[in-house]
C-alpha cells in the first residue's frame, strides 16, 4: 500500500478521504517541555536574515521575554544570558505554515454538507500530534490550521502556533483572526471521491459551487439585518422585540461580512478564482487567501487588485485535472505581479522543508533570495494578519527564530534550533541526544508488555496483546496532512 | 525588476539559439560535437578541470584535457559551466500515467495477481508532459515499472506486477526511447497486514493478526507455486521444441527470474517484510533489488552480507513510526552507505521525479558523502539494472546522456544550460516554460 499512499497524498491534497484519518496517539515529548519564565538568549557571530531589514553578517540577537529586544553587530551579553554561539550559522525568522492540517484529531472534513460551516477545527486540535514536533524540526513556528476541502463553504480554522509539549488551550496564535475554509472546483464538487452506493450531492459541477456560496451569504445577510433590526428595537425600548433565532452556520459567515473573520478559500483554476472574486466583491468581504490557487498565474492582476493574499505549493501538479496547468514559476510569476505569496505545505511532511520549496522560486522565475524568503515569512503572516508580531527579525517581535547550519534556501541546509516566544522548542543536538534514552524507554515498556503477555493468568482486564495495539499504517500519515 | 527579467529570458533564448537547438530540426543537428572548457564530472575517476568532451554518433568519444575538437564538429564554448552525466530516475511511472486522478491516463497497474507478461515500456506515452518537464531537472533516463503506481478498487496492486523497462527521456517512438525493454520483475511483496483501506465501502478495515498472517502465508504459498510452475515450464523450454508443451506467456516471461538472469524489483519497506522477502529469494535462489526500503537500515547487515541493492524511496518522506527519529529517512541513506549497502535515490512518481536531486542532497545533509549521492542518481542505478555498460558515467564509448549546469546538479537552485539523450542536443522547453512565457506575456488586466 506504500506506493498507493504516495498516490492518496496527491490526489487527495485536497478533498477527503473519509475515514482514513486516524487519531494520533500521545507520545512522550522527544523535547523537554519549556520551563515557565522565558530565558534571556543572546545568539550570536551568526548570519541573520532579517527579512525586513537585509542581512547582518556576525550578527546578534538578543532575547527576553519571549521578544526580540536587539538585533544588531555589537549586542552586549547581558550577565544571565544563556549564549548560543552560532559562527557560521543562519539565523530566520520562524517559518509560517499558511495551509496546515496538523494538530488535528481526526478527520479535517466534515463533508456530509456543502456548508459546514458549523464545525470548527479549534475544537478539535491535538496537541500531542508527532507532526507538531517533525514540522517545528523544519524551522516552521507558525500554521494555518485549516477545515478540509469537501465543501463549497467548509468549518472554521484557526492559527497556532507550534508550542510542543503545551495543551491544546496554549497553542492557539493570541490575536489572529479565526478563518474559515472554502473550497471550489473538484473537491467540493466531489469529482474525484465517488463512494459506491452513496447519494450524490450538490454541487456537482462550478456553476453549483457559486451558487452554493451565493445562496449561504444570501442567508447570512437576511440573518444580519434580522439581527441588526433587532438590537434596533432594543436600542429604542421595544420591549415587544423578539430576537432572531440562532443560526450557527450563519454567524461565522456574518464575521466574514463584518471582516471578524478570514476567508481561505481552496482553489485551482482561473476561472473559479474570478468567480469567487465576483461573488465576494458582490456581497461586499475580501477573500483573505487564495490557497493552492495553482493557476493564480493566469490571473495574477485580477488577484493583486482584489488584494487578495495567494498561498500555492512550490511544484505539484498533474495529480488532478485541475492541477495539469500548475507550473512551478507560479509564485514568482504572481509575486512579480504584485500579489502578495506565500508558499504552503498542505502536507505534514512538505512542511518540514518549506524553506527548500521558497527556494525553487529563485529558479523558477528569478525571485531574489529576500523575496524568496518572504515566501515562507513575512508573506504569509501578512496573509494571516499577525505580520506586526512575527516573521521578521526586528526589536519587539516575538522571538520566533530558526537557526539553520546553511544558507535555509538550499537542500543542505538543517535546522539546529526552533525557538517560539524564546523558547526552544526543537534543538537537534539534544534530540539526537536524547534518542538512547527514548530506545531504552521504549524497550523496557516492550519487554514488560512481553512478559504480561506470557503469563496470561496476571493480566488485567482490558489489557491489549501487543499485536491489536492501535497502530496507524502508512496511509495515516500519509492522508492526515493532506487534506 | 520586470525589466531585469525580460533581459534574462532574452539572454537565455538566445544563449539557447547559439548552442543550436533541436527537436523540431532534429534531422539536421550536427552528429559531432565537441563541449570545450568544462568540469567534467565523469564520475569514473576525478573531475577533469578545463576539459573537452566530445559527442559522436550519439556515443562519448572522447574525453579529457589533451582531446582534439574533430573537424566539423559542433564547438560549444562550456567555460565556467560543468558536465555530469544526466540524471538517473530508477523508479518512476513515466509515461504510464498523466494525470493520477484520471483513470483514463493512468496505465500503472493490471488488475490481477499475477501479471508477469505485461511490460511497462508497451505503454509508455512517448508525447507525456511529464517527460520534457523531468528532462528540465536534468534526468536523462528513467526506469518505468510496471505494478507500481496506482491501484485497483479492490486496493490491490497484485503480486507480480509486470516488467520494468529503462528508457530515455528522448525519442519519437519507444523504440528510439529503449535502453532495455526489461530490467527487471515487480514484486509486490506481501505484507502482514493488519490493517486496510477498503476501497469498497470507502471504509478501514481491522483485522486480527493471526487472520492477517494467514492472508499472508496463502499469498507467499501461491507465489511459491506460481514461480515453481515458472521453474518446471524454464526446464520444460529447454528441452523440445514448442510443439512439445502448451505455451504459457506468463510462465515464459517469469523464466529468466527463476533462472536467475533476471532481478526481481521487491517492493517491500517494513523490517519483517524486507527480512521475510530477502529470506525468501535467497531460498528461492532469485536475483533481488529492493524497492521502497524504508526501514532498510534494520536490515542493513543482511543486504550488504546478501549483495541485495536497493532503490530507496524519497528521503523527503516523514518516518513509518511515530516515534522514530524525525530525521529517519533523511539520515537513513548515509546509515546504509556506512554499511556498505548499495543504493539509488528514485522518485517512485512522475510529477515528483523532478525531485530527485533534491532528495539526493538532503540525504548529504543528513550525513551521506557528496559523492555518494552523486553516484546514486547516476551510476548505481545504471549498476543495479544491469545498464551501466550504456549509462551512467562520462567514459568513452558510453552513451552520451548528459548535463551541463552552472553548479552542483543537486541543489534547488542550479540550473540545466544543456542536455544530451543519446548524443542529441535535447530541447529543454517543456508544458511549464510555455505556460510561463505565455502568461508572462500576458497584457496588464484593465480591471
Amino acid at each position: 500500500m506504500k506506493i498507493a499512499s504516495t498516490l492518496l497524498i496527491r490526489l487527495y491534497c485536497i478533498g477527503t478521504l473519509w475515514g482514513l484519518c486516524f487519531v494520533a496517539a500521545p507520545q512522550p515529548s522527544p523535547a523537554a517541555n519549556p520551563p515557565d519564565a522565558a530565558p534571556v538568549i543572546l545568539i550570536q557571530n551568526a548570519t541573520i536574515l532579517t527579512v525586513s531589514h537585509g542581512t547582518i553578517e556576525h550578527g546578534s540577537v538578543l532575547i527576553k521575554d519571549g521578544k526580540i529586544a536587539e538585533v544588531g553587530t555589537s549586542v552586549k551579553a547581558p550577565k544571565d544570558a544563556q549564549i548560543f554561539d552560532a559562527a557560521g550559522q543562519y539565523v530566520i525568522p520562524g517559518i509560517i505554515d499558511c495551509h496546515s492540517h496538523i494538530a488535528v484529531d481526526g478527520s479535517v472534513n466534515e463533508g456530509s454538507i456543502s456548508v459546514s460551516s458549523i464545525v470548527n477545527i479549534a475544537d478539535v486540535l491535538n496537541p500531542d500530534d508527532i507532526d507538531i514536533y517533525r514540522d517545528l524540526a523544519g524551522g516552521v513556528t507558525t500554521a494555518n490550521i485549516l477545515h478540509g476541502s469537501a465543501n463549497s463553504i467548509g468549518g472554521q480554522t484557526i492559527v497556532i502556533k507550534l508550542r510542543w509539549g503545551q495543551p491544546a488551550s496554549k497553542l492557539p496564535f493570541e490575536g489572529a483572526l479565526p478563518g474559515i475554509k472554502f473550497a471550489l472546483g473538484e473537491n467540493p464538487k466531489r469529482s474525484n471521491f465517488s463512494i459506491p452506493g452513496a447519494q450524490q450531492r450538490y454541487p456537482a459541477t462550478r456553476m453549483g459551487v457559486e451558487e452554493t456560496i451565493r445562496a449561504a451569504f444570501t442567508e447570512a445577510r437576511d440573518y444580519q439585518k434580522a439581527w441588526a433590526d433587532y438590537d434596533k428595537r432594543l436600542a429604542a425600548g421595544d420591549k415587544n422585540a423578539v430576537a432572531p433565532r440562532r443560526d450557527l452556520r450563519l454567524d461565522p459567515l456574518v464575521e466574514v461580512l463584518q471582516g471578524k473573520r478570514y476567508v481561505h478559500a481552496h482553489c485551482y483554476r482561473e476561472d473559479e478564482i474570478l468567480m469567487l472574486l465576483r461573488v465576494a466583491k458582490e456581497f461586499g468581504f475580501k477573500v483573505r487567501t487564495l490557497q493552492h490557487v495553482l493557476e493564480g498565474y493566469k490571473v495574477a492582476d485580477e488577484i493583486a487588485a482584489a488584494g487578495t493574499g495567494a498561498s500555492t505549493f512550490s511544484d505539484w501538479w498533474a495529480y488532478k485535472v485541475e492541477a495539469y496547468d500548475a507550473i512551478p514559476y507560479n509564485a514568482a510569476l504572481m509575486t512579480h505581479r504584485g500579489v502578495i505569496v506565500s508558499i504552503n505545505s498542505d502536507d505534514a511532511e512538505e512542511a518540514t522543508h518549506l524553506n527548500q520549496e521558497a527556494a525553487k522560486s529563485m529558479k523558477f522565475g528569478g525571485l531574489t533570495h529576500d523575496e524568496a524568503l518572504k515566501l515562507v515569512t513575512l508573506n504569509p503572516a501578512i496573509q494571516l494578519g499577525i505580520d506586526k508580531r512575527v516573521c521578521t527579525i526586528d526589536v519587539g517581535k516575538d522571538a520566533d527564530l530558526v537557526i539553520y547550519n546553511h544558507d535555509p534556501l538550499s537542500a543542505y541546509a538543517v535546522v539546529q534550533k526552533t525557538m517560539i516566544d524564546g523558547r526552544v522548542y526543537f534543538d537537534r543536538q539534544r534530540d539526537i541526544a536524547g534518542r538512547a534514552d527514548l530506545e531504552k524507554e521504549k524497550k523496557t515498556l516492550m519487554d514488560k508488555e512481553k512478559k504480561a503477555e506470557k503469563k496470561p493468568e496476571e493480566k488485567k482486564p482490558g489489557e491489549r496483546k501487543p499485536e491489536d495495539k492501535p497502530k496507524p499504517p502508512q496511509q495515516d500519515t500519509a492522508s492526515r496532512g493532506a487534506q | 525588476m520586470k525589466s531585469t527579467r525580460i533581459v534574462r529570458l532574452v539572454s537565455v533564448a538566445a544563449g539557447a539559439c547559439a548552442f543550436g537547438f533541436t527537436i523540431l530540426t532534429q534531422a539536421q543537428t550536427p552528429t559531432t560535437y565537441a563541449l570545450t572548457h568544462a568540469k567534467i564530472f565523469t564520475l569514473a575517476g576525478a573531475p577533469i578541470e578545463d576539459g573537452t568532451l566530445v559527442i559522436r554518433d550519439g556515443k562519448i568519444a572522447a574525453l579529457g584535457t589533451t582531446v582534439e575538437v574533430p573537424s566539423g564538429a559542433k564547438v560549444i564554448d562550456a567555460k565556467g559551466l560543468q558536465i555530469y552525466p544526466g540524471l538517473f530516475d530508477p523508479l518512476t511511472q513515466m509515461g504510464l500515467s498523466e494525470i493520477s486522478a484520471v483513470n483514463a491516463t493512468v496505465d500503472s497497474s493490471e488488475t490481477g495477481a499475477y501479471n508477469p507478461d505485461v511490460v511497462a515500456a508497451t505503454a509508455v506515452f512517448p508525447s507525456s508532459e511529464h517527460i520534457p518537464v523531468t528532462r528540465a531537472a536534468g534526468i536523462t533516463e528513467v526506469v518505468v515499472a510496471a505494478g507500481t503506481g496506482g491501484f485497483d478498487f479492490s486496493g490491490s496492486r497484485g503480486v507480480i506486477g509486470g516488467q520494468a523497462s529503462a528508457i530515455h527521456l528522448a525519442g519519437w517512438t519507444i523504440n528510439e526511447m529503449l535502453i532495455k525493454k526489461t530490467v527487471a520483475m515487480v514484486l509486490t511483496w506481501p505484507e502482514i497486514q493488519t490493517r486496510s483501506f477498503d476501497f469498497a465501502t470507502f471504509s478501514r478495515k481491522d483485522k486480527p493478526f493471526a487472520e492477517a498472517k494467514q492472508d499472508y502465508d496463502k499469498q507467499v504459498n501461491e507465489l511459491t507455486d506460481y514461480l515453481d510452475r515458472a521453474r518446471h515450464y524454464a526446464q520444460a523450454m529447454g528441452h523440445g521444441g514448442p510443439s512439445d508443451f502448451q505455451r504459457d506467456v506468463k510462465l515464459e516471461a517469469l523464466a529468466p527470474v527463476v533462472r536467475g538472469q533476471l532481478s526481481l524489483l521487491v517492493f517491500a519497506d517494513r523490517a519483517r517484510d524486507i527480512r521475510n522477502a530477502i529470506e525468501y529469494c535467497d531460498k528461492q535462489k532469485l536475483k533481488m533489488i529492493l524497492a521502497g526500503g524504508e526501514e532498510a537500515y534494520k536490515v542493513k547487515d543482511l543486504l550488504r552480507s546478501k549483495g541485495i541493492p536497493v532503490i530507496l524511496r524519497p528521503t523527503l518522506s516523514l518516518p513509518p513510526e511515530e516515534d522514530d527519529p524525525y530525521d529517519r529517512l533523511l539520515s537513513q541513506p548515509a546509515e546504509l552507505a556506512k554499511a556498505g549497502v548499495k543504493f539509488a535515490f528514485g522518485s517512485f512518481d512522475n510529477s515528483f521525479a523532478r525531485r530527485l536531486g533534491q532528495q539526493a542532497a538532503n540525504a548529504v545533509a543528513y550525513g551521506l558523502p557528496y559523492d555518494e549521492a552523486l553516484k546514486a542518481v547516476t551510476i548505481y542505478p545504471a549498476e543495479i539494472f544491469g545498464v551501466a555498460d550504456q549509462v551512467g558515467t562520462l567514459e568513452a564509448g558510453k552513451v552520451a546522456n548528459l548535463i551541463v549546469t552552472n553548479g552542483d546538479p543537486l541543489e534547488l537552485t542550479t540550473e540545466v544550460k544543456l542536455l544530451f539523450i543519446k548524443g542529441q542536443n535535447t530541447s529543454l522547453d517543456n508544458r511549464h516554460l510555455r505556460l510561463y512565457e505565455k502568461y508572462l506575456n500576458r497584457p496588464k488586466a484593465a480591471n
